[in-house]
């Protein structure tokens, strides 16, 4: 995954790594294949000039340091600067104090709720609990049945109530079914949405209002381009959202939605999916990731002693 | 409701985030290179990508000067007229079978909205007077083959399946047999989203395009690749892998209702030459519109209430 950003960036910079010197025109010049290949990712215009313009003046105003060239000091602030759009270190679900915790799952249609909502599940009983699934979702053809499928596939319940209830009732009734059932997890699915449909954002926020979410998760595909600013500030906005899922990064994704959500919403990337099967998700590791898309593995562990 | 009415209106909301702002920009400035850079800008920013934005902007400078432009506010209509330049060979129509049914297949990532699409595609030619068939040949994704079905319900049109992991190739093999049998005019296939890096998929996508080629001559007369009106970049990748592996001939960009501008279109007809045939609109039946150039370059480009 991120392939080409890590390629064009490792380009972009391995000119300077042998520098002794730099001059300003050889930051200038590296600077600006540092946009083209952070453009070429998806990177939300915005966000490339911000961070472009913080390296840049880092990378001149940079205090000599003897253990680095100024090449390495340079590829050392992209790093960090790396890490940081994406948001430092990694961060856990929130468990709720008094069972049962409420995940809720939201996003733009065919994101990957449903699915996420599955592996989640199966996560769940790794760490040996009960998670109970519900579906929210009364508008997809046959969305109840493909959790169904993926609950039966896993052997986790789903609670649901066909597709002529409020989805706020819907998930009312879910959580009283946990504690029926003693599920200390419940996972709400709900609908896929457009960020500009208002009467389906609204039903969003009575959902939460109604079942307050410990977790309340925006599932966003990593394929997506510039709009992923304006889904991830309308989200976050309508919503208190609590963290990010980012889906298909098994894809040979850009990425640039990995680095704009994050600073777009302030939100953590908890999790990523890595394909189709249930098992496919992972704790998001910003640093890891920092270090592969700039692939300096050698560069990277002499910055870190320094 | 004229032809892109709908149009025109899935796409204010993104006009509204587009160019909205650029006409408030442009206005009462003048054309000049600190213009031109606010334009490439903007175009990155509605995913039209780095070299198709320095063509599209090189062509407004040409177009400036050629019509001896000075106003910023002239900067939508030149813009528009470069886009349409850009689109110029793209042909919406649908290759139609001279003898027997036409077979239609679908192709791309997870999640686009590939099934969607043929739900609306079989209610459409079904207006149009056409006998349709559905291919459930997607058997990989949980209840794929239900969410076709509820599509299938919706319009009134059969659709031949099979059950949860049976061979795709084998589905389409059916539904060949089945629209030669129930004489019928169109056969619109479903196949499970895969992502174009993965080798093993794509090479099962391969094994169903020669099914295909082989129990009908002449089919399939179209291989649609759907793309995700919101995606980057990556659709780039997407056309080229999926032009290899089962030789696209349109596609239909989805998604088009929310703010996504579906730019990386301009690059993939100009990189690619495939033509974009559909524009989907929404989640309904009739949200799925022939796409038009200029329909698309106007809308995209033109303040809503200069929209004739
Ligand atoms: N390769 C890959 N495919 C994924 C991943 N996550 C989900 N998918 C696929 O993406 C498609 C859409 O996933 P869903 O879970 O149905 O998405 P959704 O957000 O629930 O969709 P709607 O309910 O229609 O809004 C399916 O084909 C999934 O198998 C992932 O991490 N990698
Ligand atoms: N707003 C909007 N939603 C759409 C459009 N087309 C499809 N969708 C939605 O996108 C989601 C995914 O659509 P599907 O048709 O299941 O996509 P697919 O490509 O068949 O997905 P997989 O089979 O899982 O790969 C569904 O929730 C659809 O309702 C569109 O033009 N606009
Ligand atoms: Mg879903
Ligand atoms: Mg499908």
């Amino acid at each position: 995954m991120l392939e080409g950003l890590s390629n064009n960036l490792q380009k972009a910079l391995s000119k300077l790594k042998s520098k002794g010197k730099l001059t300003e025109s050889d930051v200038q010049e590296a600077m600006r294949e540092v946009r083209l290949a952070l453009l070429a990712a998806d990177v939300n215009v915005r966000i490339v000039k911000q961070f472009v313009d913080k390296v840049r003046e880092r990378a001149i105003g940079q205090d000599v340091q003897k253990s680095l060239t100024p090449g390495q000091q340079v590829v050392k602030i992209v790093h960090e600067e790396l890490t940081e759009l994406m948001g430092g270190s990694e961060e856990r679900l929130r468990m709720a104090a008094k069972p049962p915790t409420v995940v809720m799952l939201v996003g733009l249609q065919g994101a990957g709720k449903t699915t996420a909502a599955a592996k989640l599940a199966l996560s769940f009983v790794k760490h040996q609990h009960r998670p109970l699934m519900v579906a929210a979702d009364i508008y997809r053809p046959a969305a109840i049945h493909q959790l169904e499928v993926l609950g039966g596939q896993i052997n986790v319940p789903v609670f649901q109530m066909g597709t002529d209830v409020d989805p706020v009732t819907i998930a009312t009734s879910g959580i009283e079914e946990a504690r029926k059932q003693g599920a200390d997890v419940v996972i709400i699915d709900t609908a896929g949405r457009l960020h500009v449909d208002a009467p389906l954002m609204e039903e969003l926020a009575r959902i939460h209002q109604a079942v307050p979410a410990d977790e309340l998760l925006l599932v966003i595909d990593a394929m997506t381009g510039q709009d992923a600013v304006h889904v991830a500030e309308s989200f976050s906005q309508a919503l208190p959202v609590t963290g990010v899922i980012l889906t298909k990064l098994d894809g040979d994704t850009r990425g640039g939605a990995a680095l704009t959500v994050r600073a777009v919403t302030g939100r953590p990337i908890k999790f990523v999916g890595l394909g189709e099967k249930i098992e496919a998700l992972e704790v998001f590791h910003p640093d890891r990731l920092a270090s592969r898309i700039l692939g300096m593995g050698d560069v990277l562990s002499l910055i870190e002693r320094a | 409701m004229g032809l892109f009415d709908k149009f025109k209106r899935g796409l204010a909301k993104s006009r509204d985030a587009l160019f909205g702002r650029l006409t408030g920009l442009f206005h009462g400035r003048k054309l000049d290179e600190a213009l031109y850079e606010e334009l490439e800008e903007v175009l990155l920013a509605a995913d039209v990508g780095f070299e198709t934005a320095m063509w599209l902007v090189e062509r407004v400078r040409r177009l400036a000067r050629e019509q001896k432009a000075t106003d910023g506010s002239e900067l939508p209509g030149l813009l528009q007229q470069a886009m349409e330049e850009a689109l110029e060979d793209n042909d919406p129509s649908m290759k139609v079978a001279e003898t027997g049914p036409s077979l239609y297949l679908f192709v791309g990532v997870n999640g686009v909205g590939k099934t969607t699409s043929i739900g609306k595609l079989a209610h459409h030619f079904k207006a149009e007077g056409k006998k349709v068939l559905v291919a459930a040949g997607d058997t990989f994704r949980a209840a794929a083959i239900e969410q076709l079905m509820e599509w299938g319900n919706r319009s009134g049109v059969d659709v031949i399946r099979h059950t949860q992991g049976a061979d795709p190739a084998a589905v389409i093999y059916d539904a060949i047999a089945a629209a030669r049998a129930r004489s019928a005019d169109v056969i619109l296939c479903d196949t499970a989203g895969r992502l174009h890096n993965k080798a093993n998929l794509m090479a099962e996508l391969a094994k169903i395009h020669k099914v295909v080629e082989r129990e009908l001559p002449g089919a399939p007369h179209e291989v649609l690749l759907v793309v995700d009106g919101t995606t980057g970049q990556n659709a780039l990748l997407q056309a080229k892998s999926f032009l290899e592996v089962a030789n696209v001939t349109g596609m239909i960009v989805t998604k088009l209702d929310g703010t996504a501008k579906g730019g990386v279109l301009l690059p993939i007809v100009r990189e690619f030459h495939i033509p974009v045939k559909w524009v989907g609109l929404g989640e309904q039946m009739d949200d799925l519109e022939p796409f038009s150039p200029k329909a698309f370059a106007e809308a995209i480009c033109q303040a809503p209430e200069s929209a004739s």
